[in-house]
Parts: structure tokens; sequence; C-alpha cells
């Protein structure tokens, strides 16, 4: 019962005036992100990370985890009412949300949606609750060698699990960790890959240029690109009366919401898997699991409830291993991990014992934002669909100015400005050729934690690796990690079994 | 596509290859009582990145990934116009800062952007694109304490420092 007596302390903290206003904010901010087309959660919170030096670091941690809700809410918006998801994350909500507003009953969609976010959101909240006291203090054992191995798991996840093209995935993952090198050695002091030796790279690639420019100018070009303008809309016909009878309605779809909300948080623990796949998975579940699995993609609200019940409580999921381990599971949390080190705050277990205040009051924030995104979302889905009809051409020429401010403003050197322009030009050209850019952001920011990790374990076996994997917490985790890189080959060298066994009986 | 596919990844490995050599400047290998030399991690990092190059040029070969087999235009007409005006407008928007300093700079863009681009009418070109750098003028300069650079237009600032420090 310690925990409920921290949780209250966490709520309390997160009640001061300063934090409803931004909790406030925040998920007004989110709904916005993540109802516009090209902007998502992750775009959000790189974009806006600078703008929070101004307030305490607790304080700007809250402001951003809003912005994270609220982006997983609002990414139901444009999926309804515009058929395209708004944000990667809510691309299931328009399979049967779509048609739905199609029907006419983009108001069922739209408040099905909302209640489906909260109850998932809530779920993930009592799970995290549960969970990161004990993980964290089981952590509070582990050595270099053992963070190192998660780190590895972490990246492995990517090659096991993400789904992307593997050389291509390899190639963003070991950029972003050697970008991470760049600047002084951290254990000698000796500058290190300064290119040209131009000055600017002494103090390193910060991580929030390669975040900004790969999710605020890479990002804009990519939509420019991809959707080439043409958008329509449905108008959603919303009243008291309407939303209180689709409140009814949608409780027609627990079972969706119940699936969603606990395959989510799993799911969204990986730091390659995450909201997307989370969603898209609870939808496939709840369809399997359902009497009718033909309504379907024709207008079925649990269609609409299960993958967004998955979303939020998918992104409470990824701040998990973000809060107890220090490893970051998704590229939001990994920027919101960034952050954390640029206000001083070393991530991991440690946090749970020295920063009790910090943790608690951002866990006690979970539960009132997730109740704000709510409120804020029923009230004002009229005005969210009005600036919906905001053109491209006005929101991505902001994006782009608040780019380049905030790139500017993280370290206060045009040479990282220069440097986020290459990088986002980069990013777009490469994510063409399906080159993934999440794991070069997780990289980055992990890049200077792992190195000192793995340099501190080598001298401490008199350079022998098999230390990672003779340790008895570091040997599974490394041995766990292996197994996920080489899960694909596994894979093909089964295809290519089955194919001769097929052929031989053929 | 397909061509576009071997020459980033031959753009790559080359990249790759620059950068194991710069790491190359600092000890890459086990220094004995204080653990691998700072050029160890970004030199077997990189090594990475090129074997991974190696890689997906064997899929290239193979035909295997998506790109290496489309037909489709890397950059199609829509998407080079696109690059030149969008991207463009955004180098000559980063050039301008240091000329017209961040304020002075974001003013052209957003005309450019809004009005030339967008073709939005006068009137809203002018309210965002006079209304964005005061937001934050105030917001960074004033209420953040971040100085963005002025450059030329720096003496245009002056009174308003007075007014409010």
């Amino acid at each position: 019962m310690e925990v409920l007596g921290l949780l209250m302390d966490g709520v309390f903290i997160a009640l001061d005036p300063l934090n409803i206003l931004l909790m406030l904010v925040g998920v007004a901010l989110g709904l916005f992100i993540g109802a516009m087309p090209g902007l998502g959660s992750v775009n959000g919170v790189a974009i806006l990370l600078p703008a929070t030096f101004l307030v305490p670091p607790a304080s700007a941690m809250i402001f951003l985890a809003a912005i994270y809700y609220g982006a997983m809410y609002g990414g139901a918006i444009s999926s309804i009412t515009l058929g395209i998801p708004g944000a990667s994350t809510a691309v299931a909500t328009t399979f049967d949300g779509r048609p739905l507003a199609l029907k006419g009953r983009a108001d069922l969609a739209l408040v099905t949606a909302a209640i489906a976010s909260f109850v998932g959101g809530s779920v993930a909240n009592i799970l995290f609750t549960l969970f990161a006291p004990p993980l964290a203090s089981v952590a509070l054992d582990f050595g270099d060698p053992e963070i190192f191995a998660l780190m590895l798991l972490a990246f492995a996840t990517f090659v096991g699990l993400g789904g992307d093209d593997i050389p291509k995935t390899l190639f963003s993952i070991f950029f972003g960790l050697v970008m991470a090198a760049v600047g002084l050695d951290i254990m000698t002091g000796e500058p290190r890959l300064i290119f040209g030796d131009i000055t600017g790279f002494m103090h390193g690639i910060n991580f929030l240029v390669l975040a900004i420019g790969i999710y605020g100018i890479g990002e804009m070009l990519w939509t420019i690109d991809t959707t080439r303008g043409n958008l329509t809309m449905t108008e959603a016909v919303l009243s008291i009366d309407r939303i209180l009878q689709s409140c009814k309605e949608s409780m027609r779809s627990w079972k969706g919401t119940a699936i969603g909300s606990f395959l989510g948080f799993f799911v969204g623990i990986l730091p390659a898997a995450g909201a997307t796949p989370g969603s898209l998975m609870a939808y496939g579940v709840t369809k399997m699991v359902s009497k009718n699995p033909k309504e379907f993609g024709k207008g079925h609200v649990g269609g609409v409830a299960a993958p967004e019940a998955a979303n939020n409580s998918a992104s409470t999921g990824a701040m998990l291993p973000m809060l107890t381990l220090g490893i970051p599971g998704s590229p939001t949390t990994a920027i919101l991990l960034g952050g954390m080190v640029i206000w001083g705050l070393q991530p991991g277990p440690l946090l749970f014992q020295t920063q009790t205040e910090f943790v608690w009051g951002l866990i006690g924030s979970f539960y009132i934002s997730n109740l704000f995104a709510l409120l804020v979302n029923l009230a004002f889905i009229p005005l969210f669909i009005w600036m919906l009809k905001m053109p491209f051409t006005i929101l991505a020429p902001m994006i782009f100015v608040l780019s380049v401010v905030g790139g500017y403003a993280a370290t206060q050197d045009m040479h990282d400005v220069w440097l986020m322009l290459i990088f986002g030009v980069g990013a777009y050209l490469l994510r063409k050729l399906d080159y993934p850019v999440a794991p070069a952001v997780l990289a980055i920011v992990l890049g200077p934690i792992a190195e000192p990790k793995l340099r501190q374990s080598l001298l401490f076996s008199n350079g022998d690796p098999m230390i990672f994997l003779t340790r008895p917490i570091a040997g599974p985790i490394t041995v766990i990690a292996i197994i996920l890189i080489l899960l694909p080959l596994l894979k093909l060298i089964r295809d290519k079994f089955k194919a001769s066994k097929a052929e031989s009986q053929a | 596509m397909r061509r576009a596919e071997i020459i980033t990844a031959g753009l790559m490995a080359l990249l790759s290859i620059y950068l194991m050599y710069k790491s190359t400047e600092l000890d890459i290998g086990y220094v004995r009582g204080e653990g691998p030399g700072g050029g160890f991690w970004p030199f077997w990092l990189a090594a990475g990145m090129l074997i991974s190059c190696v890689w997906i040029a064997i899929n290239w070969v193979l035909r295997k990934s998506p790109p290496s087999q489309s037909d489709e235009e890397y950059l199609d007409s829509y998407g080079l116009r696109m690059l030149l005006l969008v991207g463009g407008g955004v180098t000559g928007f980063i050039a301008l800062c240091h000329i017209l300093g961040f304020y002075g700079a974001i003013l052209v863009f957003l005309i450019y952007y809004i009005r030339f681009l967008g073709r939005h009418t006068w009137p809203a070109t002018l309210a965002i694109a006079i209304g964005t750098p005061i937001v934050t003028f105030l917001f960074f300069d004033i209420a953040m304490r971040i100085v963005l650079p002025k450059g030329y237009l720096e003496p245009l600032f002056l009174p308003l420092y007075d007014f409010f420090f």
C-alpha cells in the first residue's frame, strides 16, 4: 500500500496550479498535433522540447507527457473525419472509423474513440503504477554489463520485430550511434570525429538536432510529397444528446476496449513495437474473437475502440522502461529521455530513489492528463474539426519556423541549425528508400549512455566480451538479444526448408 | 528507384569508410589499464554501417528489397519541384538568418511560402508573417531569455530591449 501513498503524493504534486495549466495546454496542443496529418506525438515533443526550458524539469516533463497523451486521442479525429490517419498510431482507426463517418455516424466513432482512449490510458496507468516500483528496485542491482545488455536488447527488438528492411534498420542504428560519438571522447576528453576541423562539432551533436531535423523538416517534406494536397472531409453532427446516446452505444464495444487496453500496454513496452503495431494487433485480435468478424471494416464500433484503447495504453507502456531502466520504449520517449539528460536528471532506476517527487509527480500527472484529454476532446471536437481545415500550406511553413527556432534554441549555435537541415533532407531522401528513421533517434539518445557502459564492462573484464554472457542477469538478456537479431535469419531458413519440402512432395 | 537504391548505398558506404578512417585518429584497440581506446566504439560502429551497406547492395543485386524492384521514379517532377521550392526555401531561410537575423528571416520566409507557394491572400499572409515573429520574440527573447541572432537588424531591437529589460 506504500505505492498508494506515493501515488497520492504524486497526484498532489501534479495538481500544482502551474502543472494543471501545463497539462491543459499540453493536452490541447497534443490533440491538435495528433489530429493534424503529418504531425504525431513524436514531432510535437521533438519540436516543442526546446520551448520547455522555461519551466522546471518536472513541469516540463508533465507538459510533454500531456502532449504525448493528447496526440494519441487526436489521431482518431482525422482518421474518422478525413479518412487519413492524423498520426501513424491511428492507422487502424481508419478501418472502421471512416466507414462509420461515411454512414453519417462520425459522432459515434469520435465518442467511442475518446472513451476507449480514456479506458486504455487508465488501465495502462494502473498497470504502470503496479509494475514500475518493483521493476525499478530490481534494476537497482544492475551494473554496467547489465545496462549495456539491455540497450543491446532494445536495438535487437528493431531488428527482430521492427518489420523493416534489416540491413537498413542496422544502418540507421549504427548511424545514430556514430553521430552520438561525435565531440569529446567521454572517457579521455580527446576530440573525436571533428569533421573538417569545424569547431561546431566539438560540443557534439545534440540529439535534438537530429530529432527535429527528422521529425520537423524531414516529416514535412515527406508529408507534402505523399499527400500532394488532396484531402476531403466528412462533417460530424454533434450535440449533447447525440454524444450521450453515442456513449451508450459505444459501451457495446467493451470487448475491443479491453483487448486494446491490455495488449497495447505490453506491446508498448518493447522499443521497436509501440503504439502503431500495438493498435494494429489489437484491431486484428478483436476482429478474430468477434462473433461477426465480417462486420469489421464496414463500420463496427469495436474496430474503433480496440486500436484507440491500444495506442493510448501503449504510450504509457513505453514510459515504463524509460523511467525504470533508462531505455525508451518508443521514439517519443527517447526524446523525453534526452530531455531528462539535458535537465540534469540521470535516467534509470535510481530516479525512483533520488527523485521521488519528480517520478511520482509525473505518474500522478498521467492520471490527470488522461482525464483532461477525455474532457477537452469531448468538449472541443467541433473546434478540432474546424482546425483541421487549416490549409497545409500554412501549417507547414509554421512547422519549419518552429523547427529552425527550436533547433537554434537547443544549443544556440547556427552550426547546429545547418546540421539539422542536412539531417532533415537526408532523412526524407533515405525514407523514400525504406530506411527506417526511428532507430537512429533512439540510437543518438542511447549512444552516450551505452558507450561508457561497454568500455567500463570491457575494462572490468580485461577486454573479454564474454562478460556479457556469463553474468547472471546480463547473460540471459544478451542471449535474448542475440536470438532476436537472428530471428529474421531463422525465419528465412524455415521458409527455405518448407519450400524445398513442398517441392520434393510435388 | 532501382538506380537510386544502389547509388544511395554506395554513397553511404563511402560515408562509412570516411567515418572509419576518421575514427582511427584515436586508439581503436584495447589500451592496457584504460580499456578500449577512444576510437574503438565509433570505428566498429562505422564498420557496422559499411557491412549494412554491402548487405543492402547484395539485396539489390538479388532484387530483394521493394525499391530495388521498383521502376518508379525516385523523385518525379512533383517531388523534385517540391524539394527545390520547399527545401530550397528552408535553406534560404536559414541563410537569411545570418543576415537579417531570425525575425527578419521568418517574415521573409512566411511571405514566400504562404503567398507564393500557398497562394493565400495578402491579408492572411501578412497577418501570419508579422504575427509569428512577434510571438516568437516574446516567447524566446523575453520569456525564455534565449536571445536569437538579429543580424543587421540588431539596431531595430534596441528600443525593445530598453522597454522589456
